[in-house]
């Protein structure tokens, strides 16, 4: 399954209850305000670094360009841009967008 | 949506005229637009155009009135940055006028 | 338009840009506040010092880039400029990675200079 998560960790609980829901092997794609989530130095890192073993984590380059943080995107993360979001909608058999 | 025909190529304006997308401007559009303003341009006139072009790349705005004249007495000298001599140039100000010319859009806070 | 007296404005910047539209609204009431000559003071905290990073580049979200404007907030004499220093810590952000020149103040600090504002408004 694909989670998407589109808010910041500092502002909104939509990743934390995206973390506590999701099953092992899930996908979770960072986009919007919520590509801050998996930038070094953040709160949220510790959090996010556990779920990397977990899940299979990515964030939407373009996201991450427009809000200055293309080169502080923590390990183990992988971006995706437009056509590796279609991809990975594509890929799972569902969705859950964490509004 | 209305347009403009300049040199027999259709640009997009607004209601009000001003060019909807900037980087379609080039000096025969704002030739042009200087002509539906009832603005004769000279150089002084391209000075200021030019200049509110510049002021829009870095920072992506059309100055205030207050703005400009202050700006502009700073790059092009004292005796330029003035009210008067920016409503010499543009009668019905600087900024509906001058910013029209130069392809930008309104200017936020224009008063 | 300096008739009256000048009151103390304080512009509360608490989002990140692009995600919502506070942002981009707050900077426009800002530039047009510029224009009544008021004492006018920008305060970015929690996400809202996102607004200050430098090296944003929006071409591939189709959004406007409007962080080169903070940079004319100077020519409109808005020099004003807080940021919350706790809030840079937590997202691994220091003053260097800012595009102008800040003041960066406690929260401490800040909510005392809240309390001496005439009119907050909140972004």
């Amino acid at each position: 399954m694909l989670h998407i998560v589109n808010k910041s960790p500092a502002e909104r609980n939509a990743l934390e209850s995206c973390l506590r829901v999701a099953q092992d092997g899930a996908a979770i794609l960072l986009i919007e305000d919520a590509v801050y989530a998996a930038t070094r130095g953040n709160t949220a890192e510790n959090h996010l670094r556990d779920a990397l073993s977990r899940f299979k984590i990515y964030a939407l380059a373009p996201d991450l360009e427009a809000r200055g943080m293309g080169d502080r995107v923590m390990a183990g993360v992988a971006t995706v841009d437009y056509g590796g979001f279609v991809d990975l909608v594509a890929e799972h058999k569902n969705c859950q967008s964490w509004l | 949506m209305s347009s403009i025909e300049v040199n027999g190529k259709s640009y997009e304006t607004d209601e009000e005229g001003y060019l909807v997308n900037l980087g379609e401007w080039n000096e025969d559009v704002g030739n042009y637009l200087a002509q539906t303003e009832n603005v004769a341009m000279t150089d002084q006139h391209w000075e200021v155009i030019n200049f509110l072009r510049d002021y829009y790349n870095e920072f992506q705005i059309a100055p205030a009135v207050r703005v400009l004249t202050k700006a502009i007495g700073k790059k092009l000298g004292p005796d330029k940055g003035t009210s008067q001599y920016l409503y010499d140039l543009f009668p019905y100000g600087p900024a509906k006028q001058a910013c029209k010319i130069a392809g930008l859009p309104k200017p936020t806070g224009c008063v | 338009m300096s008739e009256g007296a000048i009151k103390k404005f304080m512009f509360v910047n608490r989002k990140a840009p692009y995600g919502t539209i506070y942002a981009l609204e707050s900077l426009e009431v800002v530039l047009i506040t510029a224009a009544f000559d008021q004492d006018v003071s920008l305060v970015f905290m929690d996400d809202g010092i996102f607004q200050l990073k430098k090296g944003q580049q929006t071409k591939g979200i189709e959004n406007k880039n409007f962080s080169p404007t903070y940079r004319a907030l100077d020519g409109y004499d808005i020099e004003k400029l807080y940021v919350e220093a706790e809030a840079l810590t937590a997202r691994g952000l220091t003053e260097d990675d800012l595009l102008v020149d800040v003041t960066v103040m406690s929260r401490a600090e800040l909510g005392k200079l809240m309390d001496e504002m005439d009119v907050v408004l909140s972004f």
